[in-house]
C-alpha cells in the first residue's frame, strides 16, 4: 500500500513528487510512456512567464507569481538551465495601445515587479529587429526562459534520491475508490494507495472521472512552433509576444536557454488527445504572425517543427484541489500555461495538502540539492581538462553540432531514471538536437544505448514503444 | 519488330533511344546525339552489363561488414544471384582491399573482391 | 593545460578534400602537416560510399569510394604527416590557434602557420523541409541510411519512400533494394532529377522504382514508426496542387533533399560567408578572407564528383604551401595584391567559385566552376568582362546538378588590364 499515487510524469507530477519527498512518505509516480517530461511539458514554449496576463485572483496568476519567484532558487539547486531575459509585449498598432495599460495594470495588480511600458525608440534599442510597426511595448524584466526537460527531470531524479519511486509504461486502466484509499488497475498490474495525485496533463479529465461523479472535460489545444538554428539564437534577446489586435492572438518569438530561436504556438482545439502532429497551416500561421512581430527572422535557418498539447479546461483556470466525492484524490488539471513556470508553487502546495492529510513528517534524509550533468560545452578549458582526466570519454565528440561527448551520453543512461532511448538522450544532453537533428550522431548514439543495457541495435527505440529505430540486420 | 526505350548515361543530355530489333538482331538505334549512344544503346539491349557492389559480413573486426565488388561487371540479370550467395558468406578479419571473398560469383565466372581494408577489432591502421 | 603544438599546417578534415591537400601540400614542400579527423578513420564520406564511379577523371579508372579514398591515404601514410583521427576540431581562431579534443589527449591547443579549412557537408535535416505531421521513428536522411546499412550491417527499415532524387537518394534506392527493401518510389519536387542521368537508369530503371518528378511528400503518418506518407503534386512555383494527394504505406522515409557546407567554424572564425554556397568566399587562390586560412571541397561548394573535389583541394594544399613558404605571411594589403577583379554569377548562373582574383598573384589559368539556376538545352555560357561580352561557349544542355566549370586564361585578362568584374551567364536563343 503507497501512501500516495501520482499519476503523470510531468513537469507537474515530478514537482509534486520532488515536494513530497522532504516528508516520510510512500510514494510512486506512474507513467503511461517510458520517460519523464513525454506530454505537455516537452513541447510548450520553454517560458517562464513573469505573471501580467493571468486574470487577478485567479489560480493562474497567483501560482504563476510563485512560481516565477521561486525558480531562480530552484534552478540553483536542481542544477537546470534558467536565464530571466525578460518578456515584452509588444503593441503594433494605436487602437491597441489602450489594452497594453490594461496588461500593465492586470500586471500590477497580480503582483508583478518592475513592469514597464516602452515607448518605440527605447524598445528598438532593446531589441532592433522588432516589427517596423511595434508602438510600444510592455516590458516584464522577471519573465525567463528554462529548459523543460532539464527542469522536469531535475526534479524526477531529485525526488527519486530522496526515495519516491518512479514506474515507466504503466497505465492506468482503472480506478476503485475503497473505503480507505484507492485500488489501481494498471497494464502492469494492481496497486493500493492512500491518497491519489491526478497530473495526468491532457488525461487528466479520463483518470478524474474514473472516481468522481462530477465529470470534467480536458480539450487538447495543440499548439505548434518552429525552432531555429543557434546561428539566429541573437535574432532578439528577449521573449517577445505580441498584444492581440488586428492580426489575433500572435505569436511569440524568443530565444531558448540553449540558443535557439523559438517561435509559435498556434492554438487549435482538437480532440486527439496524442494529436502532436504538426500542420502544414499551422506552420505556416507560426511563421507568418512570427513575421509581424519581429522583422527579418531567417526562416531558412530552421531545423525543426514540433506540436504540443495544452491541456485546456472550459474554466480556462488551474484545478488544484481535492475532488469533493473523492477524499484522498488531489486534481491538478487545466495546468496549461503558465503550467511550466508555476509547477514548483504547484508542487508545494499540492506536497502540504498531502502532508496535511496524512500528517506527514519530516524526510531527515532529504536532500534538496541535486547536481546535474556535466554540459562540456558550459565549461572553461580548464574545467573540460580536468574532466576528461578523470574519464576520458568526456574527450569522444558524438554529436558534432551540439558538442555532446561519449561522456555525456553514457551519464545520461546511468543516471538515475537514465535515459533509455533517442530521444531520453536528446532530451538529456542535447545530443541530436542540433542542426544536423541527429543525421550524424544517431548510429553513434544507438550504440552506446545498445551497449549500456545490453540491447541489440534492433531494440532501440526513438522514444519508447513501437519507435524501433532498425528494421533488421544484414 | 520489336522496340525498346532506353535513356543514354553518356552525359546529362540524356537523350531517349529508341531501339529496333528483329529477333535480337539490331536494325536501327534512333534518339541518340552522337556516336557514344548508339553504342550504348547497342550494349545495353544485347547484353547489359554492372558492376555490382555490396557489403558482406564480417567476424572480429571493426566494423560488422566489409565493402565489396564485382571484379569486372555482370550480366545485369546474374545480380540477384550474386547478392543472394553473398548474403550466406561470413569473413574472418583482418581483410584487405582487392581480397577475394568469392569466386565466380553467380556462375559468372567474375570474382567479387573486398573494397576496403577491415583490420581487426583492436588493430590499430 | 598542456603546451601549445605548433606545426605549419593544419588541415581540419580528412575526407576526400583534406586528405588531397594534405598531399599536395606536402609534395610542395611543406615539413609539418596535421590532419583532424572526427572519424576513426581517415577518408570521409567517401568510406560509406561503397558504389563504383569514383575516380574516372583521377585515375581513369572507376573505382568505389573505399578505393578512392584508400589511394590517397596510401600517399598520405607515406609521408611524414600526422593524422589525428577520433578527434574533433572544436574551435580556430583568426590568429590559426585550434583547439580539438579526443579520448587519447583530452584537449589539444595546436597554433598553426597556415590552415585548410575540409570539413565537408551535411544533409538538410526534415525540419529544414518543415513537413507536416508526427515525428515517429523511421525518418533518416539517405546518408545516415547508407551508414546504418553499409558501415554497421543494419537495416532502417523494410518499405522505403524517397524524397529527393539527388545523388545520394538514387544509390540509396538501388542500395535498398538489393538488401530486400521495397522502394516504392522517389519523389522528386523539381520538373527534373538533381542526379546524374546514369544513376537514375542504373538505380531506379534497373529496378522499376518509379522516379515522381514534381512531386513532394506533404505529410508523414504513423506516430511511434513511420506507417506511410502522403505525396502529391506541385506546380512551376513547388506549391501543391489540391486533389493530388496519394497515401503510400511505407515504414521508412528517406531525405536526399540537400548538402549543406559545415561551416560552422568558418562562421565563428568571422570569415565571410557566400549566401548561395553557404561556403567561404574565396579568391583563386582558395584563400578566404582571412590571409593563410583555405578552404576546399564540400565545405566551399558542395560538388558532384570527388575527382573535382580531389583537384580543388590539392590547389588549396599548393596555395597553402605557397602563403607558407612566401615571403612574408603577411596578408597583402589592397594595394599591393594588385587589383582585385570581383566574379559575379549573371543570369542563370548560381553562384561561382572563387568569388575573386587577385590579378597580380593570379597564374598562368583559374579554373571557374559554377551551378546554373535551370535546366537550359542549346544554350551559350558566356564571359562578360565589366559588361563586355569576351568570350562564349556552345553548351547543349546544362543542369543545376551538375557542376560546370570554365578556364579563365591569364592572357586573356592580360588584354583588359582595366577589368573590375567578370560576369557569367547562361543566354539562350
Amino acid at each position: 500500500m503507497y501512501d500516495v499515487i501520482i499519476v503523470g510524469a510531468g513537469v507537474t507530477g515530478c514537482a509534486v513528487a520532488r515536494e513530497l519527498s522532504r516528508y516520510r512518505v510512500k510514494a510512486c509516480v506512474i507513467e503511461k510512456e517510458e520517460d519523464v517530461c513525454c506530454g505537455t511539458s516537452k513541447a510548450n514554449s520553454a517560458i517562464v512567464h513573469a505573471g501580467f496576463d493571468a486574470k487577478t485572483g485567479s489560480n493562474m496568476a497567483r501560482y504563476n507569481l510563485e512560481g516565477n519567484a521561486l525558480m531562480g532558487e530552484l534552478a540553483e539547486e536542481l542544477d537546470f538551465p534558467f536565464k530571466r531575459n525578460g518578456s515584452l509585449v509588444v503593441c503594433l498598432e494605436k487602437d491597441s495601445l489602450e489594452k497594453l495599460t490594461e496588461l500593465y495594470e492586470r500586471g500590477v495588480n497580480n503582483g508583478v515587479k518592475n513592469l514597464r511600458i516602452l515607448g518605440r525608440e527605447e524598445l528598438i534599442r532593446m531589441e532592433p529587429n522588432i516589427s517596423d510597426e511595434a508602438l510600444a511595448a510592455l516590458y516584464a524584466p522577471t519573465g525567463g526562459i528554462v529548459c523543460p526537460f532539464q527542469l522536469t527531470i531535475a526534479l524526477a531524479e531529485n525526488a527519486y534520491t530522496n526515495g519516491v519511486a518512479f514506474q515507466f509504461n504503466t497505465k492506468v486502466l482503472h480506478i476503485e475508490q475503497e473505503h480507505e484509499g484507492y485500488t489501481i488497475k494498471t497494464n502492469k498490474g494492481i496497486c493500493k494507495t492512500k491518497m491519489l495525485i491526478n497530473a495526468a496533463g491532457v488525461y487528466g479529465d479520463e483518470i478524474h472521472n474514473m472516481v468522481s461523479k462530477e465529470k470534467i472535460t480536458i480539450i487538447p489545444r495543440a499548439g505548434e512552433y518552429c525552432l531555429l538554428d543557434k546561428k539566429a539564437g541573437n535574432h532578439v534577446h528577449h521573449t517577445v509576444f505580441q498584444l492581440p489586435g488586428r492580426y489575433g492572438k500572435g505569436v511569440l518569438v524568443t530565444p531558448t536557454v540553449h540558443g535557439n530561436l523559438l517561435m509559435g504556438p498556434t492554438a487549435v482545439d482538437i480532440t486527439d488527445k496524442e494529436g502532436t502532429n504538426t500542420t502544414k497551416e499551422g506552420l505556416e500561421a507560426v511563421l507568418k504572425m512570427a513575421g509581424n512581430g519581429v522583422k527579418n527572422i531567417p526562416n531558412r535557418l530552421m531545423i525543426t517543427s514540433f506540436a504540443g498539447l495544452r491541456a485546456h479546461e472550459k474554466r480556462h483556470d488551474f484545478i488544484i484541489e481535492e475532488v469533493t466525492d473523492a477524499p484522498g484524490f488531489i486534481d491538478c488539471v487545466g495546468i496549461e500555461s503558465p503550467g511550466l513556470t508555476s509547477a514548483p508553487a504547484i508542487g508545494r502546495r499540492v506536497s502540504e495538502m498531502i502532508r496535511e492529510y496524512l500528517s506527514l513528517s519530516g524526510n531527515p534524509d532529504f536532500t534538496a540539492a541535486r547536481k546535474g550533468m556535466i554540459s562540456m560545452r558550459r565549461l572553461s578549458p580548464v574545467e573540460r581538462e580536468a574532466v576528461m582526466e578523470k574519464n576520458p570519454a568526456y574527450g569522444a565528440i558524438v554529436c558534432r553540432c551540439e558538442m555532446i561527448s561519449e561522456g555525456e551520453i553514457i551519464d545520461a543512461i546511468r543516471r538515475p531514471l537514465g535515459a533509455r532511448s533517442l530521444d531520453g538522450v536528446k532530451r538529456r544532453t542535447r545530443a541530436g538536437a542540433g542542426r544536423c537533428q541527429s543525421g550524424f550522431c544517431s548510429p553513434k548514439v544507438m550504440e552506446i544505448i545498445a551497449g549500456e543495457l545490453g540491447m541489440k541495435a534492433e531494440e532501440v527505440t526513438k522514444c519508447g514503444g513501437e519507435s524501433k529505430v532498425i528494421a533488421g540486420r544484414k | 519488330m520489336e522496340q525498346r526505350h532506353l535513356t543514354c548515361i553518356g552525359c546529362p543530355l540524356g537523350c531517349r533511344l529508341t531501339v529496333k530489333l528483329e529477333r535480337e538482331k539490331i536494325l536501327s538505334v534512333t534518339g541518340n546525339t552522337c556516336k557514344r549512344g548508339e553504342e550504348y544503346a547497342k550494349k545495353e539491349v544485347t547484353s547489359p552489363t554492372r558492376i555490382l557492389t555490396t557489403t558482406v559480413r564480417i567476424e572480429g573486426g571493426r566494423y560488422p561488414v566489409v565493402p565489396v565488388k564485382t571484379e569486372r561487371d555482370i550480366p545485369k540479370d546474374k545480380i540477384r544471384d550474386c547478392m543472394e550467395e553473398l548474403k550466406a558468406v561470413l569473413l574472418h578479419a583482418p581483410v584487405k582491399v582487392g581480397d577475394v571473398v568469392m569466386h565466380n560469383a553467380g556462375h559468372t565466372g567474375v570474382n567479387v573482391v573486398a573494397t576496403s581494408n577491415c583490420c581487426l577489432f583492436h588493430e590499430e591502421k | 593545460m598542456k603546451q601549445i603544438q605548433h606545426t605549419e599546417l593544419v588541415i581540419i578534415g580528412g575526407g576526400p578534400a583534406g586528405l588531397s591537400a594534405a598531399l599536395s601540400a606536402k609534395e610542395n614542400g611543406i615539413g609539418q602537416i596535421t590532419i583532424i579527423e572526427r572519424e576513426q578513420e581517415p577518408g570521409g564520406i567517401l568510406n560509406q560510399c561503397i558504389h563504383n564511379g569514383f575516380g574516372l577523371h583521377t585515375f581513369k579508372e572507376e573505382l568505389t569510394g573505399p578505393e578512392y579514398a584508400l589511394r590517397y591515404i596510401a600517399g598520405v601514410l607515406k609521408y611524414d604527416i600526422t593524422i589525428l583521427t577520433d578527434t574533433m576540431a572544436v574551435s580556430v581562431t583568426k590568429d590559426k590557434l585550434i583547439t580539438a579534443v579526443n579520448k587519447r589527449d583530452g584537449l589539444i591547443t595546436i597554433q598553426a602557420k597556415a590552415v585548410i579549412l575540409a570539413m565537408g557537408c551535411r544533409e538538410r535535416p526534415r525540419g529544414a523541409l518543415n513537413i507536416p505531421g508526427f515525428r515517429p521513428a523511421g525518418i533518416y536522411s539517405a546518408g545516415t541510411a547508407q551508414r546504418l546499412i553499409n558501415r554497421e550491417g543494419l537495416m532502417p527499415g523494410k518499405e522505403v519512400v524517397i524524397l529527393g532524387s539527388g545523388d545520394i537518394g538514387l544509390i540509396m534506392a538501388r542500395r535498398m533494394t538489393l538488401e530486400g527493401a521495397a522502394v516504392k518510389l522517389v519523389a522528386e519536387l523539381m520538373p527534373y532529377s538533381g542526379g546524374l542521368k546514369r544513376n537514375i537508369v542504373q538505380c531506379l530503371e534497373d529496378f522499376q522504382i518509379p522516379l515522381r518528378l514534381s512531386h513532394t511528400v506533404t505529410e508523414i503518418h504513423g506516430r511511434e514508426r513511420v506507417e506511410g506518407v502522403t505525396i502529391a503534386r506541385v506546380n512551376r512555383e513547388g506549391r501543391v496542387i489540391e486533389g493530388t494527394e496519394e497515401y503510400i504505406t511505407c515504414d521508412t522515409l528517406l531525405l536526399s533533399v540537400g548538402l549543406i557546407p559545415e561551416n560552422e567554424l568558418s562562421f565563428e572564425m568571422g570569415i565571410e560567408l557566400d549566401s548561395v554556397t553557404n561556403g567561404p568566399v574565396v579568391n583563386q587562390k582558395l584563400e578566404t578572407g582571412l590571409g593563410g586560412v583555405f578552404a576546399c571541397g564540400n565545405v566551399l561548394h558542395v560538388h558532384d564528383l570527388v575527382d573535382y573535389v580531389s583537384q580543388e583541394a590539392a590547389l588549396a594544399g599548393k596555395n597553402a604551401a605557397g602563403y607558407l613558404q612566401g615571403p612574408s605571411n603577411e596578408k597583402l594589403t589592397e594595394g599591393e595584391s594588385g587589383n582585385e577583379i570581383g566574379i559575379r554569377p549573371g543570369k542563370g548562373v548560381r553562384y561561382t567559385v572563387p568569388h575573386k582574383i587577385m590579378y597580380k598573384d593570379m597564374e598562368d589559368k583559374v579554373i571557374i566552376r559554377f551551378r546554373t539556376d535551370n535546366i537550359y538545352e542549346k544554350c551559350k555560357l558566356a564571359m562578360y568582362f565589366d559588361d563586355s561580352l569576351i568570350q562564349s561557349a556552345d553548351k547543349l544542355m546544362v543542369t543545376p546538378g551538375e557542376m560546370e566549370s570554365c578556364v579563365l586564361k591569364r592572357e586573356l585578362l592580360n588584354k583588359y588590364p582595366e577589368t573590375r568584374e567578370i560576369e557569367f551567364r547562361i543566354e539562350v536563343e
